[in-house]
């Protein structure tokens, strides 16, 4: 299992990584040629990353669109910010200290984020509209988010499992020296389904959080008048 | 599938008397097409005749149109790949809200490409189709394509709300794309095309008819105050360039407002044009997502601008027009400021700096205001109660002024400049969350009226709460397509259509032009 476990998550690390950086070039080298930020929008590039900034921390215009749906993502996502702050308890040695002031608040996000994630897993059963633009896809995404949350409260409050034998697996990971891995049916089944999501992350909607980063409506800035867009497929018209 | 016959079936829905979102109805628009463009008409703008007879060569057309796309729009590629079904979008949509048809919230519209998308350009569409929810392109999805992407107005209302700024607009544009490089256009938009080229204007109105128009307006006006108001036409070293709808030109209540635009300039001493070749401010070729005809079109104005010889470039009433004007000419055509190549330089150097360019003309109407330069009657509309809507494309896609917002102010601060009697509707239907017109983004033709009078629905329902609690009797819009759009639309929902005009109207009523006791 031990070796299974160290190969998988060499693998799974290769791909998230990989498959990320690709996309995020692409995205990157695709041009933008037309100015089309969603007004009214900031005029300077300070107030677009203020814009950023909230849109990325505080689900703005979420927040202006739907509150319900607000409500379980913020639960889930600052819920799962903290819990990979807890873990990373895990990869580090000694542990920073900021780290170890978060555990005891990561250890409750873990059950905000299972609430978020219950909260838009039933949304795509309660309410009609949703439950139309629902693919199988999207039900398994958060059953395998809700199962990842789960299987960590498990260990946590129900089966301990030996988080110092975790820990030196992981550790040893990172220097290519593997360690055994303890042997625990749970932690299997969580280390499993997070090693899957890093491998779905590039290929799957997972790609709204780089996306975000590069939409045109919200990181542009409002300045056409004063400064001429032009990509480079567009400049080349001129030329003729 | 035929297209009903629009008269027969046309009906408001009701008004709801708590804005509540509607059940969906699979289906309930499917048939409300609009006509399929004419090899003539495609032809004459440089698109294929027909679809091909052998499908697949339409099919790998397509899908081959796509993949170019994805290479040049950053906004499609992202878009297409960062939604999460989330659902914040569905209930924003004023088609979906009046007609109850799922595939009018904006994701699922962006979704009948999104699924093609994932099939042919991403490893989960290629191996797990059933999984991800992809789909091949057959001729179903076509004709759904041209069925739907042709209820979407681009309003962008959708992007206010969505958490990574998705656009539908920007979908429709490119599904738009997809479908008239195969050979499917739009009768409505693509004739509107052909007519710019060969004439100079969306009506087809050529230079004789314009000249004509012009004088009887001159006359009129004299007639009406005293004053000689000029309304020129290719007048050489004019100061000050307009380029306007052409639905200014002879359409109620479009005129009032070119009237007025013309007595705000009389007033304030300012030498003006307006052009032949470029008497059309509207730029269908952004509907269509076509950014060759969009630079196009909107060359004729560089062109005329540097034949003329004018120091300023300003822009009338009109929605999309006054986006591709502020957001995509100084792109397109170097009309602006910050060109550094020889194409822009070429035309900024003539222009004058001290303005913004272009400029709106209700930018220019308000600094004059504040200036000190323009006096008003304003018991002269007293007569008026008075709202104003906010059409999407100036509301949602370009400002005005020096501040985010100012394309909300100063419209609003014109308006209580020249009138007593000023309403806002709710909140929740104004500014940047306000509802289009209903008739926007290309839909404007007669094949669609069902569609255009149930997209109205939530604009009718806020015009409404201030019609019964401040009996507000005119409507102010920027919009020519707003403007049209109502006069169609208020009948149905038991308004009188001359409840709709513009804010140069309201300019136009109160401004005094010097011979006043």
């Amino acid at each position: 299992m031990t070796s299974f476990f160290a190969l998988l998550f060499y693998a799974a690390t290769a791909l998230f990584v990989v498959g990320l950086a690709y996309k995020i070039l692409d995205f990157a080298r695709t041009p933008a040629p037309l100015s089309i930020p969603t007004t009214p929008a900031p005029t300077t590039r300070g107030g677009v990353a203020f814009r950023m900034f909230r849109e990325v921390v505080f689900f703005e215009s979420l927040f202006k669109g739907n509150l319900w749906i607000w409500i379980f993502a913020a639960l889930f996502h600052f819920g799962l910010a903290l819990v990979l702050v807890r873990h990373l308890r895990y990869f580090t040695e000694p542990v920073w200290s900021w780290v170890a002031f978060a555990q005891p608040f990561g250890m409750y996000a873990g059950f905000a984020m299972v609430a978020g994630l219950g909260g838009l897993w039933a949304r795509r059963f309660l309410v009609e509209r949703i439950r139309y633009i629902s693919t199988v896809s999207d039900h398994l995404m958060l059953v395998l988010l809700l199962l990842i949350g789960l299987s960590g409260l498990g260990m946590k409050f129900l089966m301990h499992t030996d988080i110092v034998g975790v820990k030196a697996f992981f550790l040893g990971l990172m220097r290519f020296d593997v360690q055994p891995l303890p042997d625990d049916p749970l932690l299997y089944v969580h280390l499993l389904l997070v090693a899957t999501l890093m491998i779905v992350f590039p290929f799957s909607k997972l790609l709204h959080a780089p996306g975000i980063f590069f939409s045109p409506s919200r990181n542009q800035v409002d300045n056409p008048r004063e400064t001429r867009h032009l990509a480079p497929w567009a400049a080349s018209l001129e030329k003729n | 599938m035929a297209a009903p016959d629009a008269k027969a079936k046309v009906e408001a829905p009701a008004f709801r008397e708590f804005p509540t979102v509607p059940a969906i109805r699979v289906g309930a628009t499917e048939n409300i097409r609009s006509y399929i463009a004419s090899d003539k008409i495609q032809e004459a703008i440089g698109f294929p005749g027909k679809l091909a007879e052998n499908w697949q060569e339409t099919h790998d057309k397509a899908i081959g149109r796509m993949g170019e796309l994805l290479e040049r729009y950053r906004s499609l590629k992202v878009y297409l790949d960062a939604c999460v079904h989330c659902g914040a979008c569905t209930d924003k949509c004023h088609y979906f809200i009046g007609t109850n048809d799922p595939k009018n919230m904006p994701v699922a519209r962006q979704e009948l490409m999104r699924s093609v998308y994932r099939r042919y350009f991403t490893p989960a569409g290629k191996w797990f189709p059933n999984l991800v929810g992809a789909r091949d392109l057959t001729r179903e999805v076509l004709d759904e394509w041209f069925t739907y992407y042709y209820q979407c107005s681009e309003c962008r209302r959708c992007s206010v709300f969505c958490p990574y700024g998705i656009d539908t607009a920007e979908i429709t544009m490119a599904g738009r794309e997809i479908l008239d490089s195969v050979g499917y256009g739009q009768k409505y938009s693509n004739e509107i095309i052909g007519k710019v080229h060969k004439i100079g204007n969306n009506l087809g109105l050529p230079g004789p008819a314009l000249e004509d128009t012009l004088s009887g307006l001159e006359e009129d006006v004299k007639e009406d105050t005293g004053v000689d108001v000029k309304y020129p036409l290719d007048v050489q070293g004019a100061e000050v360039l307009l380029v306007t709808p052409s639905a200014d030109f002879f359409a109620e209540p479009h005129i009032e407002s070119l009237i007025g635009y013309g007595k705000v300039f009389h007033a304030a001493g300012i030498s003006w044009t307006l052009s032949t070749k470029a008497s059309e401010a509207g730029n269908f070729g952004m509907f269509i997502g076509n950014y060759d005809q969009l630079r196009k079109i909107a060359l004729r104005v560089r062109e005329a601008a540097l034949e003329l010889g004018v120091k300023r470039i300003v822009v009338g009433e009109c929605g999309h027009a006054w986006r591709v004007a502020y957001a995509f000419w100084n792109t397109l055509t170097g009309i602006g400021a910050g060109g550094n190549d020889p194409f822009a330089i070429e035309l900024q150097k003539q222009l004058d700096p001290n303005y913004k360019q272009p400029s709106h003309i209700c930018e220019v109407t308000w600094d004059l205001i504040q200036q000190g330069r323009l006096k008003f009657d304003k018991s002269a509309n007293d007569n008026r109660i008075i709202t104003f809507h906010d059409s999407c494309n100036v509301a949602r896609a370009s400002r005005m002024g020096d501040t985010p917002g100012g394309q909300f102010d100063i419209p609003r601060h014109i308006i209580k400049t020249v009138a007593n009697h000023y309403f806002e509707m709710a909140p929740d239907t104004t500014r940047e969350k306000t509802f289009c017109c209903g008739g926007g983004g290309g839909l404007l033709t007669d094949e669609l009226m069902d569609i255009r009078v149930k997209g109205a629905l939530p604009r009718m329902e806020a015009l409404k709460r201030v019609v019964d609690e401040h009996g507000v009797n005119f409507m102010a819009t920027i919009c020519a397509i707003c403007k049209a759009q109502f006069t169609k639309v208020l009948p149905y929902y038991g308004f009188k259509m001359g409840l709709v005009g513009g804010v140069h109207q309201l300019v136009s009523t109160a401004i005094r032009l010097g011979n006043e006791q």
